[in-house]
């Protein structure tokens, strides 16, 4: 089962062990992040996903992004998932209740898309293979030349992206402020 | 690498964060759920990306916009889940049937009346 490039499964290199690693550590913890029973663990689990993830993106030479991730999602998008919990009063404890009933639909929706999509990708790309250490690629998810593309040719989507978070600011606030629209 | 490895990731977490949204009554346990599936898709933007050495790096400026919008978008189905949790006392997706066909149960009726047109 070689690639084009003739490289085969076995031996694995060392980065492909490192990703296995990071992946199991990413699938366990959200696997326990849609089945726990505590909504807070539910948010630490999902800091040790995104944590995992982000040593995904750092064995895939993806550097400014495992930062940006540890960064944004680790650092605000979790605690504000966490405010969200403290303010509707989710419950500390463990309770019964979290899971919806229709619990086995969903379980059986999960597994066929996983078959789907799983066979899918082993079907599509089997024989594709990225050389990391390519030398045309050293270098090319670091903070400089991420950064120059994304301010040479990216640019115009990349404002366009600060109205958008322009916007969703602006309406967050106007959404959790209940007094605004009785002026 | 070999390019089957994450993108195989991507595809269960994804599948992971598919059974999140189906099954968790929680509002927010939901978004949580949202954001493994958007880190699924950022995991195949990242491997793709490597993958065909890309010079301009589209895919992983494509998976940095991801990240800024999946913030935006905490950001404001927090503010959505606050809002409800303030006018409904709870953030249970499950009991939420006001666009639901036939009767709501009287549980999920809103605390005043709606029906201010009728005579």
């Amino acid at each position: 089962m070689n690639g084009p490039g003739g490289v085969g499964y076995l031996p694995p290199t060392g980065a492909e062990v490192l990703l296995w690693l990071m992946g199991a550590v990413a699938l366990g913890s959200a696997v326990l992040v849609v089945t726990t029973r505590q909504v807070v663990h539910a948010a630490l689990w999902l800091v040790v996903t995104l944590g995992a993830l982000a040593g995904c993106y750092l064995v895939l030479t993806a550097e400014l992004l495992a930062w940006v991730q540890v960064l944004i999602y680790v650092g605000a998008v979790v605690v504000l998932l966490l405010f969200g919990l403290m303010l509707t009063r989710a419950p500390v404890g463990g309770v019964a209740g979290l899971d919806s009933g229709n619990r086995v639909v969903a379980l059986g929706v999960a597994v066929a898309t996983a078959g789907v999509l799983v066979s899918a990708v082993v079907t599509g790309f089997r024989d594709a293979y990225a050389d990391l250490g390519a030398a045309g690629s050293a270098g090319a998810g670091s903070a400089g030349s991420l950064g120059q593309s994304l301010f040479r040719t990216w640019v115009l989507p990349f404002e366009a992206l600060s109205v958008l978070l322009l916007a969703a600011l602006v309406a967050a606030v106007v959404l959790s402020r209940g007094d605004l629209g009785e002026r | 690498m070999h390019v089957v490895y994450p993108v195989v990731l991507a595809a269960l977490l994804f599948s992971v964060g598919v059974y999140g949204v189906l099954a968790r009554r929680n509002a927010i346990l939901v978004l949580m759920s949202v954001e493994l599936m958007l880190n699924a898709v950022n995991l195949n933007l990242v491997t793709f990306d490597v993958w065909l050495a890309d010079t301009l790096h589209s895919g992983q400026v494509l998976a940095l916009f991801v990240v800024t919008v999946a913030a935006a978008e905490t950001g404001l189905g927090l503010a959505i889940v606050l809002l409800l949790y303030r006018n409904r006392r709870t953030v249970d997706v499950d009991s939420l049937r006001a666009l639901a066909e036939g009767d709501p149960p009287a549980r999920d009726r809103p605390a005043e009346p709606v029906s201010r047109d009728v005579p």
